[in-house]
């Protein structure tokens, strides 16, 4: 199995969780070999998350274009997370464990992992930082009725970050009991890999369902990107199709690929917000699963290839798209995409596909705030 | 420098965050009877460590000890203390200051080796480095980081970060036993979750040596005086 990304990606963690991941590695090989690893995936996807989501034409919201929305909102618990999640609880089975530990920054993974845990009659545990549980207090709701275990991260930037970090300890503590079910395709090998295959769904359902609408090809396909997760799986749907350009649009405040240098972070080597020193910076965005200050080892790969390339939105360009998609077309998105669609207009492309990774019930109170103080 | 335990005694290694007090504390925690000391470069994230060290971490960055005031403290260290010296930090300080010139770097202020905690054997396989195991580790992978690490072989003794456990860890006996057998005689020190006296002897009569973190750090916040009394206080446990 492919490490590294060129010079990214590695094994960056400390010895314990070693074995862990050889053992991890080992079973998703075997699961990929298993044919019935595939189709228990495939009727999970079908009969409990909702696959395969729509894929909505968004005429009002950019009439100079013909622009594609892959409906991830439309999948249970709201958002293209429980992808990843769902894949990694079947493989949690497999390796016979009990325990699922996870971080998450909005709360969309906690919620999809929280829900996994309870379709599966897992013990779960989720760390969140004490500032996005502030943010994000639906989705702390959510993942304590789901009978997950919310433990809060009170220091450092009270973030993603910090929640990571904290998720890794834990792993670290109780290996041997549990798996530790990362929410984006960041993290020691081999969990960029396994999330962005658990993800590619996402891109090859797109491209399917473009090509049988349009009877070609996007010119360009654009998703946000925090830790990079449904970036990857829909770009993954797209890469050999070298005409169709990728973007991946960033928050300005946590832009990991556009200002960030090569560093380590939380397991692999890739492009992360850092200063001189290798210090990590903090990252600063309204979008709780945007503000992050890494980004998966792929996308630092795809950068330097220049098969992808990865643009800012800021918090207020953010909030713009969110209102206009929703008065446009009756979707109300997380702010997460909400980064992707204001960069539409700037495309020279004309058929555009975006991810709308997820829906934006969790950040009413926070764009609401924000209206108020307008 | 000789890394190999000194002395025909029982190694005692301390842990202290670099800082601007560090040179009088590890003067104090070798006058206690430290035969080697580890010197915290420190990180923002550091994954490996629990709470007393990433607390010391965080006040330590926002002292101002970015790498370069790390090596100058590293050199006025080795200025006050004659015992091998070995920072211990993470991988991205060396990414960001360059892999090979931050062992150089190290080693020209006075450093022994190096202990990065988040790099595993089997990564940058070329940085020589004191390796660490852990009781999860294959014997095969024992085999390995002992084979390559200098001067001694670092044994965590717990699955889990650093810091003070209330019971002594009962998993270094079976790791300590497969390290002995596979280690073809390199020196073995544990480390991870020791801070009592009582904890230290009991390791050490499965090693050659213990390494205390956690509560050396605490200690080393009271100063120098309490320091030394706690890390002497640990050298009569171990003689």
């Amino acid at each position: 199995m492919a490490s590294t990304y060129g010079t990214y990606g590695g094994r960056y963690v400390p010895e314990t969780l070693i074995p862990a991941l050889d053992e991890l590695g080992a079973a998703w090989q075997a699961a990929l070999a298993d044919g019935g690893f595939r189709e228990e995936l495939d009727h999970l996807a079908r009969s409990y998350a909702g696959r395969p989501t729509p894929l909505t034409l968004a005429e009002r919201f950019s009439p100079a274009k013909r622009l594609y929305l892959k409906r991830e909102d439309l999948l249970h618990t709201g958002a293209h997370k429980l992808n990843n999640a769902l894949g990694q609880a079947v493989l949690a089975r497999r390796l016979g464990k009990k325990r699922i530990v996870a971080e998450t920054g909005a709360g969309q993974h906690g919620v999809a992992t929280a829900t996994v845990c309870a379709r599966f009659g897992l013990e779960c545990v989720v760390y969140m930082g004490s500032e996005d549980m502030r943010r994000q207090k639906p989705n702390v709701e959510r993942m304590g009725l789901l009978g997950a275990e919310v433990r809060p991260v009170e220091f450092g930037t009270r973030t993603l970050k910090e929640a990571t970090s904290e998720a890794i300890r834990d792993w670290i503590t109780n290996v041997e009991s549990t798996h530790y079910l990362i929410g984006s395709c960041v993290g020691p090998a081999p969990y960029p890999e396994i999330v962005r295959e658990l993800q590619a769904v996402i891109g090859r359902e797109a491209r399917a369902q473009v090509l049988e609408a349009e009877g070609r090809l996007p010119d360009a396909v654009v998703a946000c990107v925090g830790g990079g997760s449904n970036a990857i799986g829909m770009f993954a749907g797209f890469l050999d199709d070298t005409d169709v350009e990728l973007v991946g649009v960033e928050a300005a405040g946590a832009a990991s690929l556009g200002t960030g240098r090569t560093g380590v972070l939380h397991g692999s080597r890739s492009s992360v917000l850092a200063d001189e020193d290798g210090q990590i910076a903090d990252a600063h965005s309204i979008s709780a699963g945007l503000d992050y200050p890494g980004v998966g080892p792929e996308h630092a790969f795809l950068r330097d290839s220049g098969r992808a390339r990865y643009v800012g939105t800021t918090d207020d360009e953010a909030l713009d798209a969110f209102r206009r998609l929703t008065r446009t077309e009756g979707i109300i998105p997380a702010l997460e995409p909400a980064h992707a669609l204001a960069r539409v207009d700037d495309l020279d492309a004309e058929l555009v596909v975006v991810c709308l990774s997820g829906r934006g019930d969790k950040d009413l109170a926070e764009v609401l705030g924000r209206a108020d103080g307008d | 420098m000789a890394t190999s335990h000194p002395l025909g005694r029982k190694a005692l290694v301390i842990y202290l965050m670099a800082g601007r007090e560090t040179p009088e504390l590890a003067e104090a925690a070798v006058e206690g009877g430290a035969d080697l000391v580890e010197l915290g470069f420190p990180f923002s994230d550091p994954l490996a460590d629990g709470p007393v060290i990433r607390r010391a971490a965080e006040r330590a960055l926002a002292e101002g000890m970015r790498t370069q005031a790390c090596l100058d403290c590293l050199a006025a260290v080795r200025g006050r203390v004659d015992v091998p010296l070995v920072p211990m930090t993470y991988s991205s300080l060396l990414e960001a200051y360059g892999w090979e010139r931050f062992a150089v770097d190290v080693r020209a202020a006075g450093a022994t080796s190096l202990i990065v905690a988040d790099l595993p054997a089997d990564e940058r396989a070329g940085l020589r480095r004191v390796q660490l195991v852990a009781p999860t580790s294959t014997d095969e992978r024992i085999r390995a980081a002992a084979a390559v690490t200098e001067g001694w072989l670092y044994l965590v003794t717990v699955t889990g970060t650093t810091g003070a456990r209330s019971e002594a860890s009962g998993a270094l006996a079976g790791l300590a036993a497969r390290a002995r057998s596979l280690g073809d005689g390199v020196p073995l020190y544990a480390g991870f979750g020791i801070s009592t006296p009582e904890q230290a002897r009991a390791a050490a009569e499965l090693t050659d040596g213990v390494v205390v973190g956690s509560r050396a750090v605490e200690l080393a916040e009271r100063g120098s005086g309490p320091l030394r009394d706690y890390v002497r206080s640990l050298r009569t446990a171990l003689d």
